[in-house]
């Protein structure tokens, strides 16, 4: 079966593949112009002031750039990779040991990436996005509390479950791909 | 692999994944994952709810002059930076090694045969190995908040079902119980709470953690 071309995959995908494939610079350019102020901002609702948390943005996108090689577009977005990165810098920032670190799950073999796979993450993304903004605007408000940080696990189960519920039979969808994936790698 | 039918509470996956979850549960949930698809699956996917999120947030202006340090910075010869992975050892997965610096546990009898190994303890909670004899009941762990068991070795039951390998408990104040080990080998288990140690002032300090259970 013929791959599809890389085009079709989402614009983040394709220029992180270009950062993590050929040290693209101008691509890694865009990227930042798109993440930086969306990190800053992420930051700067955790109570940092300006400097601060373009600070923590700058961090975040130079490790982007130094583990593009770790990412997996078969495994999580872009946006999910980087939301990754910046919640373990966010963690390291207010412990002085180690973070818990799970298993890396072994990397499989790949002669080249597996475009569907690829473009089923991106669905997945595209679903996502459309699954939170039906949410009702105070549902919304407490989902991303919870996801950037802002609400302990307690508050998460007593007072999200409603709107999580919505969220939840969403994103079980686009995963059944990637959960034979990680079975069969056992 | 063993069947796992006892997992990480979903609201405690997503604070897991938003990084606003306790040390001693963040290695709880980091070593059942690294022993359960299902739950690394669904970790994945409330990151990539974070990412649309992160998508969707306003954005404040960055500065030029950052954007030129930050490019002045990057090196054309990729650096990842190396992770501190430890591998699994035995029963312990790779988490445990970690809080363990990578060195066998070091058990220190608690009385009835049941032996434990502190791994750490602060104001946000402590988190120990337990070493239950076949047949020998848990030892009570008097939780004041959340207590998350997780099996690495052997089997228990209580009133609520049978945790083997890779399950996990979640016990609350509210929850009357006594664990048994099973027959046949020792149960090892990872015990994580986010209740701070009650310091006794009759006993010093350091002495505590030797003592307490
Ligand atoms: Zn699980």
């Amino acid at each position: 079966m013929p791959q599809p071309p890389e085009k079709t995959y989402s614009d983040q995908t394709v220029l992180m593949l270009a950062v993590r494939d050929r040290r693209d610079r101008a691509a890694f350019g865009l990227l930042f112009d798109y993440f930086a102020p969306r990190l800053k901002g992420v930051a700067m609702r955790s109570g940092l002031g300006s400097g601060a948390a373009e600070d923590v943005a700058q961090e975040v996108m130079l490790t982007v750039w130094r583990k593009a090689e770790k990412f997996d577009p078969h495994r999580a977005q872009v946006s999910a990779w980087i939301f990754q990165i910046a919640r373990n810098r966010r963690i390291d920032l207010v412990r002085k040991e180690n973070r818990p670190i799970p298993e890396e799950i072994k990397m499989v073999d790949r002669v080249e990436d597996d475009a569907n796979q690829i473009l089923a993450m991106d669905q997945e993304a595209t679903q996502l996005k459309l699954a939170l903004n039906r949410l009702k605007p105070d549902q919304r408000a407490l989902v991303e509390k919870a996801y950037l940080g802002e609400l302990s696990h307690k508050e998460i189960s007593d007072q999200t479950g409603l709107a999580l519920g919505t969220v939840k039979s969403r994103i079980r969808l686009g995963l059944e791909r990637l959960r034979h994936e990680l079975k069969g790698m056992r | 692999m063993s069947q796992i039918t006892h997992h990480i509470p979903e609201s405690m996956l997503i604070a897991y994944a938003a990084g606003s979850l306790p040390r001693p549960f963040a290695l709880a949930v980091a070593a059942h994952i690294s022993l359960c698809d299902d739950c690394r699956v669904g970790l994945g996917a409330h990151e990539a709810v974070g990412g649309t999120l992160l998508n969707e947030q306003p954005v404040q202006m960055v500065s030029d002059s950052m954007k030129e340090a930050l490019f002045a910075q990057l090196d054309d010869t990729p650096l990842p930076e190396p992770d501190p992975a430890f591998e699994r050892s035995g029963v312990f997965p790779g988490p445990v090694m970690q809080a363990l610096n990578g060195k066998p546990p070091r058990w220190k009898s608690v009385g009835g045969g049941v032996r434990q190994t502190l791994l750490h303890w602060g104001d946000d909670g402590s988190t120990r190995l337990l070493y239950i004899p076949p047949g020998k009941a848990v030892p009570d762990h008097g939780h004041n908040g959340i207590e998350l068991t997780l099996v690495l070795q052997g089997a228990f039951s209580d009133e609520t079902g049978r945790f083997g390998v890779g399950d996990i408990e979640v016990a609350d104040d509210t929850l009357e119980h006594t664990p048994v080990a099973e027959p046949g080998a020792p149960c090892i288990c990872l015990a994580a709470t986010d209740a701070p140690l009650r310091f006794n002032s009759l006993i010093p300090r350091l002495l505590q953690p030797l003592l307490r259970i």
